[in-house]
């Protein structure tokens, strides 16, 4: 446990549905004339007031640029920007605030660390992913690979929707040197064993990157516990604002690195002869940053703090399985990714509807999935299909909200008969 | 086996039913189940689509579904004959719903047709997403186009 969770064990609320729904007022409107039902959470979560409130408080009583220092406003920004990160910092078990990095989001974290390690990169390198990737951890890595003339290999995955652990083993090679993997499948809801891959990772010299985007809304990591080089996620899946994002680095790489941008903030000294760069982590934060939008993912990871992340976990574990009960309740119905060990994501197909036709009519009945390719093509290939159905659950979500889309799959279903 | 010409000829949307038809039935439908059942009808009405024809020249780009269009025009009568076909049912009745509006027309005609007003009053933009919208304007678009060729030849 760290710091941020010890503290606040004492102000911990219960785990009460009806409250927290009431922290979150888009969840309270109707959609086509019915409550929506907010079951996309997977794309982007929803925002409680205390994220609202305080970037709304920001901009009323404090905003200024941060780290220019000259005035009593721009002390009070750069003290709220710095404090949201040493609030990540703690909910990621960081070291130390060096290693925490703003970005937009996860994609841009992945492109910072894909050219930031493309100096270490040459002909017949390889860069390992998996099958189930989401594009972000696939494209940046085959920018990179274009340019330096390494390779871009998945490892396969087993037909529920596992990391295949031969085909990681035999894949691991003296020629690899970076393993880039997804914690948790946007798709699939897959929890990976990642803390055992960078192990065996670490042991052969690789450089290892973690794709938090889906994990940290449902649980929260602990980067030295898993002893990952990067661990990348997006503060809006987490309840937080829009862009922005952060990259978890090791000190010692992140130094290392080249910077990714420049401009102003990212530099210590500059001159037409020399321009040197700013410390970490200034040196990857070239412009000016997303201050407001950095203080309500602050927000949002405190007042996640503030819940019993245990219960949480409980909750919505308990919508997944009665999710996975009603399922035979819908003739014709397949999940995708059955993994034993997965977050509250159910991607699904049903016999002779098409994805989007399933959207189109829940969404009628207010209820909000996804449906497409999820940005996951290499993964839709593997499965067969040009796209799922996907009911993404977040811990607002409740058992009532499960059953009304089971009833509405099976109207779905009787339109079409 | 390529589409033929009687393929084209073959296909009645916009002659049984006529856009009249259509109209008069999908108006007095007020709530979006029975709208939607109607839309999914017209849907399975649309002929079959040659298997060939499914390939990148004639494939819609911009819809959420895939979505492929060729056509056939047959300068003696000065007419436009269309075919449509998509894996998604709701798409496939939307295309039909189009088809009734704008097949074996003349070009002039075609372009003369305003198909926006004929959503408007059919009010389908508000019972169907702004991506699935783009994806019925990419098909009105694509067939705007060829009626343009057409005209011009
Ligand atoms: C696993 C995973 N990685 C990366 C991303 C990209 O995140 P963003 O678009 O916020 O940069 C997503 C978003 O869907 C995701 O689910």
């Amino acid at each position: 446990m760290n710091d941020l969770s010890m503290a606040n064990t004492a102000t911990r609320k219960a785990f009460d549905v009806q409250a927290i729904r009431e922290d979150f007022p888009i969840l309270s409107q109707q959609v086509n004339g019915k409550p929506l039902v907010y079951l996309d959470n997977g794309a982007s979560a929803q925002k409680p007031s205390a994220v609202l409130d305080a970037m709304d408080r920001y901009y009323r009583e404090m905003h200024s640029n941060v780290h220019r220092g000259a005035h009593t406003l721009g002390d009070r920004a750069t003290t709220a920007f710095e404090g949201a990160r040493e609030t990540v910092r703690s909910f990621l078990n960081a070291s130390s605030t060096r290693e925490i990095i703003w970005t937009k989001g996860t994609t841009e974290a992945i492109n910072l660390v894909a050219n930031g390690l493309a100096p270490r990169l040459k002909a017949g390198d390889e860069i390992l992913v998996s099958h189930m990737e989401h594009h972000a951890n696939i494209v940046p890595w085959q920018m990179v690979a274009e340019r330096t003339g390494a390779k871009v290999i998945p490892v396969q995955i087993t037909p529920e929707g596992e990391l295949d652990a031969e085909s990681f083993s035999s894949l691991l090679s003296d020629r690899t040197r970076v393993l880039a993997i997804t914690h948790v499948s946007n798709v699939l809801g897959t929890i990976n064993p990642v803390a055992d891959m960078v192990k065996q990772a670490r042991a052969r010299g690789i450089i290892t990157l973690l794709d938090g985007a889906q994990a940290v809304p449902h649980f929260q990591p602990d980067v030295q516990a898993l002893d990952c080089d990067f661990y990348v996620f997006s503060s809006h899946k987490l309840f937080g604002p829009t862009g922005i994002g952060v990259l978890y680095g090791k000190a010692a790489l992140l130094e290392a690195m080249p910077p990714y941008q420049g401009g102003g903030e990212m530099i210590e000294r500059v001159s037409f002869e020399r321009t040197t760069w700013n410390v970490l982590p200034y040196k990857f934060e070239a412009g000016t940053p997303a201050i407001a939008e950095a203080v309500g993912l602050g927000a949002a990871i405190e007042y996640l703090s503030g819940f019993d992340r245990g219960a949480m976990e409980a909750a919505e574990n308990a919508l997944l399985e009665r999710a996975n009960q009603l399922i035979e309740t819908v003739p014709g119905m397949t999940v995708i990714g059955t993994a034993k060990n997965k977050v509250p994501v159910m991607s699904f197909k049903i016999e002779g509807l098409h994805p989007s036709d399933i959207g189109t009519l829940l969404d009628q009945q207010g209820i909000a999935i996804r449906t497409g390719h999820h940005c996951a093509m290499p993964l839709m290939d593997f499965y067969g299909v040009p796209g799922t159905a996907r009911a993404s659950f977040a811990f607002y979500n409740t058992l009532d909200e499960v059953d009304q889309l089971f009833a509405a799959l099976k109207k779905v279903q009787r339109l079409f008969a | 086996m390529a589409a033929t010409e009687q393929d084209f000829l073959d296909n009645p949307l916009g002659k049984n039913p006529t856009l009249e038809d259509v109209l008069d039935g999908f108006e007095f439908l007020d709530d979006w189940e029975d709208r939607y059942a109607f839309i999914i009808d017209l849907g399975k009405q649309l002929p079959a689509f040659p298997d060939e024809a499914r390939i990148e020249e004639n494939y819609v780009h911009g819809c959420q579904s895939q979505v492929w269009l060729i056509s056939h025009y047959d300068e003696a009568s000065d007419k436009l004959y269309l075919l449509i076909d998509s894996d998604a049912m709701i798409v496939r009745g939307l295309a039909a719903m189009i088809l009734v509006a704008l097949n074996g027309k003349s070009p002039r005609d075609l372009l003369a047709t305003d198909i926006d007003e004929l959503f408007e009053r059919l009010d389908l933009f508000r019972h169907i997403s702004p991506t699935r919208g783009n994806g019925l304007r990419a098909m009105v678009g694509k067939i705007r186009d060829i009626a343009a060729t057409a005209e011009t030849r």
